[in-house]
């Protein structure tokens, strides 16, 4: 769902973009390691413990075989991405590792962890991680975490995804149909704070504000939608696509939101609001150029840390 | 030993109206080329054949390509704004140029004809008396009707290797059902204005459904996951129950 903190996340671990990394909404699990482990917690911000003491969000933390890593409730933001030097060894299905719910394949035998689950890890993750946390903390003193249990480092990697703002905004391009809309509708999509519905998932988040309505009754061929598009079915209330959206839909487009604030639109947690701002293509492109700066730059400050040349 | 329903046959089609694509951006990192207004035979074809061109292309910034009944989308990765504006303008260019072939060209290597099983009865085909009733038709000329006509592959969405079909007899047209059903399960083939569904994944859905077929419309483990692919022939077989549990229990290969 947010892209941007999954592949900081692998970078915490050392990983390459493409391992997989486990997904967690809102209220998270309870984790027994069984072999020594380097994992990172990235993007919104949970509570989170080893043992008895917090652990640390958005650094390299190497876990102990045998120690519990509780990650309770979201406090900040919606999705987090627990990332394991080498990666969650799951198959990848269809040129990803991705977990598929609607369809029930890719990732973890296709569905969400369960009591009890055992996921596997790359085979050589105790020599990965031993390895990548000395290297990890060569330049800044490992502190310890959980006492005996974990040992961590000083230095952690700043939220990128998370909106400060009570009411943040979201800009987007007009949709195909918008002039299909009455005038009063385009006019509130942009004006209106709107609230993400609780039954809202990884398909779609539903926005709770007011009814959207067409001109006129008008029949839509089906046709591609994409991540960010936000299409208003006959009841009124707009959905804004997200990951696992169909390939194509059949309800008027109000709007498309630009793909640069899709990170940030999937960590609004159910309840909590959003605005809508026009952006035109321009400044799409250069709002995607910025991001992909601001991830290269702190992966580039991350790879630093990780560094055993020294300097 | 029970029949195989996947017939190859190439076939091909000619397409003799020419048309003059509106590509359009969908967010910024995709285009949209719209091709008609409505659902036009031959648009459609042409939706099929620029989404071969491009994938023909093999460009490895091209990171999906969906054919719909008059559209395409093509997504694309571009990191800063330059790159997008020439990636924009190479793939409006090309889908110029495939506008442009000359229409007998339009030949689409590997189109099939599929056969597709379906028990059109009992449990299975829960509207089809509901059908009748609207159509002022016996269950079983609904029947005969539906299985009687080719049905072409016009696109696949909504879900994982779920087709849309043309080519309903038109005698079987009629709207969805008022209310949806909060989950239809796989394999179940549905009807509604002048198209056929089969759904692929257990979803809700709003389709009229006179059978169901025991073939796996998607399977990632398979070579070709998806069963059907646009501007496949599809001619559906009437199975009776018993075949349909024994083709069930064994495994299709794609």
């Amino acid at each position: 769902m947010d892209p941007v903190s999954h592949r900081i996340a692998n970078a915490l671990v050392g990983n390459r973009d493409d391992a997989a990394t486990l997904e967690i909404a809102l209220s998270g699990p309870v984790l027994l390691f069984t072999r020594d482990a380097l994992c990172a917690l990235y993007g919104a911000r949970f509570a989170a413990s080893l043992d008895d003491t917090a652990l640390p969000m958005a650094r390299p933390v190497h876990v102990r075989a045998g120690t519990p890593v509780h990650i309770g409730r979201a406090e900040d933001g919606c999705f987090a991405y627990l990332a394991v030097a080498g990666g969650l060894d799951v198959p990848v299905v269809l040129g990803s590792r991705s977990t598929y719910l609607p369809g029930e394949f890719g990732g973890w035998r296709g569905r969400a962890l369960e009591r009890g689950s055992v996921l596997p890890l790359a085979h050589d993750v105790e020599a990965l991680s031993a390895e990548r946390f000395a290297r990890a903390s060569r330049r800044h003193r490992a502190s310890g975490a959980g006492g005996e249990s974990a040992r961590t480092v000083t230095w952690f990697a700043p939220a990128l995804t998370l909106s400060e703002h009570e009411v943040p905004v979201m800009r987007v391009l007009p949709g195909l149909h918008r002039d299909l809309f009455d005038e009063g509708s385009g006019k509130v999509f942009l004006r209106d704070v709107w609230r993400v519905a609780p039954d809202s998932n990884r398909i779609g988040f539903r926005l709770l504000g007011p009814k959207l309505a067409l001109a006129e009754p008008t029949e839509i061929l089906s046709q591609p939608t994409c991540r960010g598009t936000v299409q208003v079915p006959p009841d009124g209330q707009p959905i804004a696509l997200m990951a696992d959206h169909q390939t194509t839909g059949g309800y008027p487009k109000v709007a498309e939101v630009i793909s640069a604030d899709i990170p940030r639109l999937a960590q609004r947690p159910p309840g909590a609001s959003v605005r809508f701002a026009a952006a035109t293509l321009d400044e799409a492109d250069a709002a995607r150029e910025m991001l992909a700066s601001q991830v290269e730059g702190l992966i580039e400050r991350i790879l630093w840390e990780f560094d055993d040349e020294g300097d | 030993m029970p029949r195989r329903f996947v017939v190859v046959q190439m076939t091909s089609v000619r397409s003799e109206k020419r048309f003059e694509p509106k590509v359009l951006p969908l967010g910024d990192t995709a285009l949209l080329v719209v091709l008609a207004e409505t659902l036009e035979p031959d648009a459609n074809a042409l939706a099929r054949r620029v989404a071969l061109e491009v994938m023909a292309r093999r460009l490895g910034w091209v990171t999906d390509v969906i054919p719909a009944l008059v559209t395409v989308a093509v997504h694309f990765a571009a990191r800063t704004a330059a790159e997008a504006a020439e990636r924009r303008a190479a793939l409006e260019r090309l889908v110029r140029d495939v506008a442009k072939l000359p229409p007998g060209d339009n030949v689409e290597s590997g189109t099939r004809t599929v056969e597709i099983p379906v028990c059109y009865e009992g449990p299975f085909a829960p509207d089809l008396d509901d059908v009748a009733c609207r159509t002022g038709l016996a269950p079983t000329e609904v029947v005969r009707l539906h299985a009687a006509s080719p049905h072409r592959v016009l696109m696949i969405g909504f879900a994982p290797g779920h087709p849309y079909l043309g080519g309903l007899d038109p005698r079987l047209a009629i709207p969805r059902r008022a209310s949806p059903r909060v989950r239809v399960e796989p394999g179940s083939v549905a009807i509604a204005n002048a198209q056929t569904s089969i759904y692929s994944f257990a979803t809700p859905g709003g389709w009229n459904l006179i059978g169901r077929t025991p073939l796996a419309l998607f399977d990632p483990t398979r070579e070709r996951a998806s069963l059907l692919a646009p501007g496949d022939t599809v001619t559906f077989v009437p199975i009776a129950r018993a075949a349909f549990e024994e083709l069930a229990a064994q495994p299709v290969s794609g």
